[in-house]
């Protein structure tokens, strides 16, 4: 496209979407109706990281008010098959829990009703039987051949492992002056799109075939994974988008196992089952980024010059490979010697299965784990050699003048002049006031500190760069795997309107704006001339496995495809106006709603007219040049399998980041203020400029949670303990400030536009710029995300001073169990005391809210419980084992109560000592835990909580066996002083 | 994410609130502003028979100021509260922690009653009213008490309020003339609940601080008039018996920082604000 | 209203953006279930239903309000808006709607609507924030797109332009 045409694109023009979104009248998955007898879903999740399924008894619920079906992992194993997983392992993937539960959150039944009201009320008539197993987190103790085997084929819980090699590291390391290396563990978090995945699905009986509206965000090769576990061919298996989608950031990718979940559903029930997620799902048990424990080690010159780099990624993907994981780990790989020139690289990459929720896309995808892990590398390197970190930076940028620059690692960075963009931010950007800056907040007795990364932004995937996990040799069973199909469709309608389907699905990226501007400026129109559809129909549109909206593709991808749909309708309308305007064809041009003969613009004829005519008079028009509908795809030659020597390009375009900042620590909270961010974007030839800052200040406000608030926390047993908004910390306005955002454009080679990605390269650097700030002010080695002000504080705070008074120390408390003692002095001399612990009318009188106690045995006993605090009751089924018996002197009590709102299991030694006068002194230790539903949601409170059910207990035990207390708060003063 | 099913009772006057009260027992919930309860009735935390509503009656409505003290009435909202002229002359340390409860989105639907009613160890108003030694009305068909707020809290979501009990209202003492008053809180975010919130409340011969979000309930302690070290001394011992501990976050330990350091300044303001 | 009891539909009657209104609802329904699902309002989303995300932020007797916070049969006798009662007109935006447009202040859109509804009380009594009261006031709504900068922006610009002609809101 010449300059001269682009009249529309680089404009911020108003979006096309907006006036909808503005009025309420979007048109999101929950906003469409629904065919009437459409069911309602809800699912039953496990409260537990790790246990096997004894039973699960679904008549009640199956009787329940409107509901029209309950489904378990029998009913789905029968009807589906495994959902492939990419890796070769011999391990399934089912999109609900079949005989074990693996992670918190995990479905383990659905409910179809009339409602969701009714739904949720049949959900708590199901009773599941579960056998706890142990649990494992820490995806380096899943290793150990000594910790839990979430699948039992594998017999470990390692799924894949390769090593690379690039040039010759071992000599770099050998030769090196210096040898660096970071050690990183990076945490798990998410987007969190406001909306969360929603669908309809609907089953036909008499043609075999699914039919499932989704707010499915692609990549659309997994319609082929869910085609498969649905059993039907893909032509039977019908995937559609609504017109708007809530946000995805790579999440949306994660509702495809509900799909073929609901479509069993559907067919089970015989009539459509609707399925809208909710929060609390959302946070447990939708999808998150992977956490990652990456040793990167340098060789490095005595200059700072990095030779070589050494790479050992251990990958935490959950529960279960699930499609299309491992791509995570292997979506940098041709990128992991970053924005460097660096020709020799080693890795060891390992996927590792732990009792946590599966992962999936993400924003950044992949590239937050490796630069975080890079750039603190070269943090590292400036430290070790006492330079100054943009001038480690400065020594190792691929130079200018070097692209199209394949790396050790076989990326083809297609443009760039990286050193030309550093320089331009660390003047516009005011480094050396920044510095200035700091000098004067350090004199002033401040805690202040700056940071800075370089990256590379991949955009537009190479279908195959998954098959890197691969041996050289399992590819070429499989065949190679490579590309990147967009596609486009531009249409004429009889009265000469321009419509365009993209294949794209936007999450509110504007492509239906963006789009009109480029066949806007194709065709001389202009953008409200044209209207683009961004929905897709699998039945109906063109489309292909890379369709769909991840790894940044729109501009340069669908946006270059949408023009090549124009430039081939274009090609045949001028064959149309060769012969009306009766000039050659070199000669035609389109501007301004019409077609004219350049240099004699009366010689013309409207757009909307010479666009018509194929419609109403085709006989005036060759076969060949009929004008009606065009749809063009696109793949790059470029993107192309891996090879024998495992070199990948694993993406199509390569924008290049540099950003610094400066942030100040609060001395008092070990808050950190972000003082000023500038961050500088190379991302080729930029079609909207509001909407590019859009996406720039969004990554980084993204970057920001991940960097200082948010994390998908388990406790070390398995517990999920961030399953709300107020526990996962999404930064609002006051937490996220304006970056100074800078450009350079360098138009890639390689897209029909000149475009690349933008999206997700704030993702990408910023968390790692802020870390390397925060160690520069603290003038710390390892620093770990996120950059929580408790995690700080320890490092301002000297050494705390011991407790005035020794017994008022609380109680050590590991991971989440909680542990307590306590006295009491009762008048029951001990033999008494002793007779009432063993009686099922004691343990009714002491045991809160019990109802019905059964002897199992003189030692076992069950009951039904309501245990609460405050108004948060629920009722339990508690098992209570006497052990350890020493009469009269000590006993042991275990505890499991389950519930609809988790469950708990506690143990205490009670032991009985004689007083002088007659009665009983009563002591008791305890450890307790509590997991489930209420440590997802109320783990703030939970500790406090599960106290108060335990002081309800002893203080009934001790009122029980003939003890009146005095006064509520003295005695509880009393017994519980020890700090419980 | 759905309620279970509820009777609802919206009473015209407090005789309806008191008799559904009375009925339902401890399976009645109240609800006001229905801020803190609507969470938990959707994530079926709370099952409770019946849900009271208590905003149509214009009795509770009120904020009524007698120069001793500040009778806030069960349905007044938060922002009601802030909104109210003479608040800053009346009770300065409300007007200094009422923009830290939630955020105006809440505040506009939310009322302080049932901020108290809830007895979340981390909010703002209870604090504020052991702080200012505040009393709790409440009523039922027989009669009306009026409990100390520092007796009110017993625990973790835990009240003194039996089962027929309505909290009719709330009272605070009037500003006095030589006290001075200061507020501060640390939270991951502005509006999140407190990791650490401090109310301090000084006079020339009294130093008071109390605070949330540490212990299961709002915890006061009266200092002598102490000074520099001294002072230190006397916020230690005060943080280690407020029984800290390890949460998702902060530690135990950064707890008991920020009362020793978040209390000291509080109370520095407060005298700051008294001189 | 006397007691309304649990398994029941009852009929809720408020005022949605000056019309009067009526819905059938058990005492547990959501008035974001109800305006959605039975009253077609769908521009009031739902993004959490615990109160923190602010997409279902409605104006309700003249304050904001979360509207999954509120049960439907609490609306009874109320004065309601929502984003689809904010244009002047079919076609025209208001001045918030239109400088949340000229200035990028939304890419998905779902959590506009609160932000709009919000904003909308606010700026009818506060004309003229500084950048820290409408930040802390904007602190009660989650925005994943954006990284609120064009929104600020936006409220700014609206602010301006209100003062300026209040006549358009």
């Amino acid at each position: 496209m010449s300059v001269e045409a682009s009249r529309w694109c680089g404009q911020s023009v108003e979006r096309v979407e907006d006036a909808a979104l503005l009025t309420g009248r979007g048109r999101f998955i929950d906003d469409l109706g629904i065919k009437p007898g459409t069911l309602h879903a809800a699912i039953l999740r496990s409260p537990h990281p790790h246990a096997r399924i004894v039973s699960i008894r679904t008549t009640a619920a199956a009787q329940a008010e409107g509901v029209a079906a309950v489904l378990t992992g029998a009913d789905v194993t029968k009807l589906s098959a495994s959902l492939v997983v990419g890796v070769k392992a011999p391990v399934a993937c089912w999109p609900i829990a079949v005989d074990r539960v693996r992670y918190v959150g995990e479905p383990v039944a659905v409910v179809v009703a009339a409602s969701r009201y009714l739904a949720e009320d049949a959900l708590d008539l199901i009773e599941v039987d579960y056998e706890p197993l142990p649990a494992v987190i820490d995806p380096v103790a899943a290793l150990d051949a000594a910790q839990p085997v979430l699948h039992d084929a594998l017999r470990g819980n390692l799924a894949s492992e390769r090593r690379f090699r690039y040039g010759d590291p071992e000599h770099a390391f050998a030769d090196a002056a210096h040898r660096i290396s970071v050690s990183i563990r990076y945490p798990r978090n998410s987007c969190t799109p406001i909306e969360t995945y929603g669908l309809v699905a609907e089953y036909d009986a008499g043609e075999d075939s699914y039919d499932v509206l989704a707010n499915f965000m692609g990549p659309f090769s997994l319609h082929a994974v869910m085609a498969r576990a649905l059993k039907v061919p893909g032509n039977r298996f019908r995937l559609r988008t609504p017109p708007d989608s809530g946000g995805s950031f790579g999440v949306k990718q994660g509702v495809f196992p509900y799909i073929v979940l609901m479509g069993i559903a559907a067919r089970v029930s015989g009539r459509p089952v609707k399925w809208v997620e909710d929060r609390l799902e959302h946070l447990a048990a939708s999808v998150s980024a992977t956490n990652r424990v990456t040793t990167l080690e340098a060789a490095v010159d005595a200059d700072g010059r990095v030779r070589a780099l050494a790479w050992d990624q251990l990958e935490d993907v959950g529960a279960h490979i699930r499609a299309p994981e491992p791509a995570t780990l292997y979506r940098m790989h041709g990128n992991l010697t970053g924005a460097y020139d660096i020709r020799h690289v080693s890795v060891r990459n390992r996927v590792v299965l732990t009792n946590k929720t599966p992962t999936g896309l993400n924003r950044g995808f992949g590239g937050p784990q490796v630069y975080y892990a890079l750039e603190r590398l070269m943090q590292r390197i400036a430290v070790a050699l006492n330079l100054e970190p943009v001038e480690v930076i400065r020594r190792n940028l691929i130079p200018s003048g070097a692209f199209p620059y394949r790396t050790a690692t076989g990326a083809l960075l297609d443009s760039g002049d990286y050193v030309k963009a550093f320089e331009i931010a660390l003047k516009d950007g005011g480094f050396d006031e920044l510095r200035e800056r700091q000098a004067k907040a350090r004199a002033d007795g401040r805690v202040y500190g700056i940071g800075c990364v370089a990256a590379v932004e991949p955009s537009v995937s190479n279908m195959g760069y998954i098959t890197t996990v691969l041996t050289p040799e399992e590819r070429r069973k499989a065949g190679p795997k490579n590309g990147a199909q967009a596609t486009a469709t531009i249409a004429l309608d009889p009265l000469g309107g321009v419509s365009v389907h993209v294949s794209s699905v936007p999450q509110g990226q504007g492509h239906r704006t963006v789009i009109s501007q480029i066949v806007a400026d194709e065709l001389g129109l202009t953008p409200s001339d044209i209207r683009v559809v961004t929905e897709l129909d699998t039945a109906r549109d063109a489309w292909s496995i890379a369709s769909g909206n991840y790894s940044s593709r729109f501009a340069a991808a669908t946006g270059g495809a949408a023009l090549l749909a124009a430039q081939k309708i274009k090609a045949k309308l001028v064959k149309i106006a060769v012969t009306q305007l009766n000039v050659g064809a070199d000669d035609i041009e389109f501007a301004g709603g019409r077609v004219r003969a350049r240099g004699n613009p009366d010689n013309a004829v409207p757009f909307s007219r010479l666009a018509a005519t194929s419609h109403w008079s085709p006989g005036l028009v060759p076969t060949e040049n009929q004008a009606l509908r065009e749809t063009a795809f696109w793949t790059p030659p470029e993107l192309t399998a891996p090879t024998e020597a495992d070199e990948i390009n694993s993406s199509l375009c390569h924008g290049f980041i540099f950003d610094f900042c400066g942030v100040e620590i609060d001395r008092v909270t070990g808050a950190v203020r972000i003082d000023k961010y500038v961050t500088m974007h190379d991302c080729g030839r930029i079609l909207h400029p509001g909407m590019t800052e859009g996406q720039v200040s969004g990554g980084f406000a993204h970057a920001v949670g991940a960097a200082l608030y948010e994390e998908y926390a388990y406790d070390p047993d398995g517990n999920f303990l961030t399953g709300t908004f107020a526990d996962y910390l999404v930064p609002t306005a006051m937490e996220v400030p304006a970056p100074v955002i800078l450009h350079l454009e360098t138009p890639s080679p390689f897209t029909p536009l000149g475009t690349k990605g933008v999206g997700e390269g704030n993702c990408m650097s910023t968390p790692a710029c802020l870390a390397n700030a925060v160690a520069d002010a603290l003038g710390l080695a390892e620093i770990d995300l996120p950059l929580t002000p408790a995690k700080i504080a320890a490092h301002l705070y000297g050494e705390e001073r011991a407790p005035p008074t020794p017994q008022a120390a609380p109680a050590a408390g590991k991971g989440r169990v909680l542990h307590g003692s306590g006295e009491a002095q009762v008048s029951a001399a001990p033999d008494a005391v002793w007779r009432m612990l063993l009686e099922p009318k004691t343990l009714e009188a002491i045991i809160p809210g019990a109802h019905g106690v059964e002897k199992i045995s003189d030692t076992h006993f069950r009951a039904d419980v309501t245990l609460g605090v405050g108004p948060v009751t629920g009722r339990y089924k508690a098992d209570i084992k006497l052990s350890d018996l020493d009469a009269p002197h000590a006993i042991t009590l275990t505890g499991l109560v389950t519930g609809a709102l988790g469950d708990a299991r506690g143990s205490g030694r009670i032991t009985l000592a004689p007083m002088p006068d007659g009665g009983t002194l009563v002591s008791y230790d305890y450890d307790a835990e509590i997991g489930g539903k209420v440590a997802s949601i109320g783990g703030r409170l939970l500790d406090g909580a599960a106290k108060v059910v335990i002081k309800q207990f002893f203080a009934a035990l001790v009122r029980h066996t003939g003890r009146t207390p005095e006064k509520k708060a003295g005695f509880f003063a009393r017994l519980f002083g020890s700090g419980a | 994410m759905k309620p279970a099913r509820f009777d609802y009772i919206r009473a015209a006057d407090i005789a309806e609130a008191h008799a559904a009260l009375a009925d339902y027992g401890k399976d009645a919930r109240v609800i006001a502003g229905g801020q803190t309860l609507l969470p938990m009735l959707s994530m079926r935390l709370v099952r409770p028979k019946a849900v009271v509503d208590i905003m149509h009656l214009p009795e509770l409505r009120e904020i009524a100021a007698n120069g001793r003290e500040v009778r806030i009435g069960a349905s007044v909202r938060q922002a009601e509260l802030l909104a109210w002229p003479t608040l800053d002359e009346n009770l300065p340390l409300l007007k200094k922690a009422l923009p830290w409860v939630g955020h105006a989105q809440t505040r506009s639907r939310g009322t302080v009653c049932g901020s108290v009613a809830h007895a979340d160890p981390s909010a703002e108003i209870p604090l504020t009213l052991v702080a200012l030694d505040g009393a709790i009305e409440l009523s039922t068909r027989r009669g009306r008490r009026r409990v100390p707020a520092n007796d009110f809290f017993v625990g973790m979501m835990s009240t003194d309020r039996a089962d027929n009990e309505l909290i009719e209202a709330v009272f605070i003492p009037t500003k006095k003339s030589d006290h001075g008053y200061a507020f501060q809180e640390f939270g991951r975010r502005h509006g999140d609940f407190a990791i650490v919130a401090c109310a301090a409340v000084v006079s020339d011969k009294a130093t008071r601080l109390a605070v949330g979000g540490v212990a299961d309930r709002p915890t006061l302690r009266d200092f002598p008039a102490l000074d520099g070290s001294a002072l230190d001394e006397a916020l230690d011992a005060f943080a280690w018996t407020l029984n800290a501990r390890d949460d998702l976050h902060a530690t135990a330990r950064y707890r008991r920082e920020l009362v020793r350091r978040m209390g000291r300044a509080t109370i520095e303001e407060a005298r700051r604000c008294r001189a | 209203m006397p007691r309304l009891s649990a398994d029941k539909r009852h009929t809720v009657r408020f005022t949605l953006n000056g019309r009067a209104v009526a819905a059938e609802a058990e005492p547990r329904m959501l008035l974001t279930d109800v305006l959605r699902h039975d009253l077609g309002a769908t521009g009031t989303h739902v993004g959490c239903e615990h109160g923190v995300c602010g997409a279902c932020t409605i104006e309700i007797d003249g304050v904001p309000a979360r509207s999954c916070l509120t049960l439907a049969v609490q609306a009874d006798g109320a004065t309601i808006r929502t984003v689809e009662g904010l244009a002047p007109e079919p076609g025209r935006l208001s001045v918030l709607q239109d400088s949340f447009r000229r200035h990028h202040a939304l890419q998905c859109g779902f959590c506009t609507s609160g932000i709009l509804m919000s904003l909308d009380v606010y700026l009818r009594h506060q004309s003229n924030p500084s950048d820290d009261e409408l930040r802390e006031f904007l602190g009660g709504h989650l925005c994943r797109c954006t990284g609120y900068v064009p929104i600020l922006a936006a409220a700014m610009d609206a602010a301006k332009r209100l003062r300026e002609a209040p006549a358009d809101a």
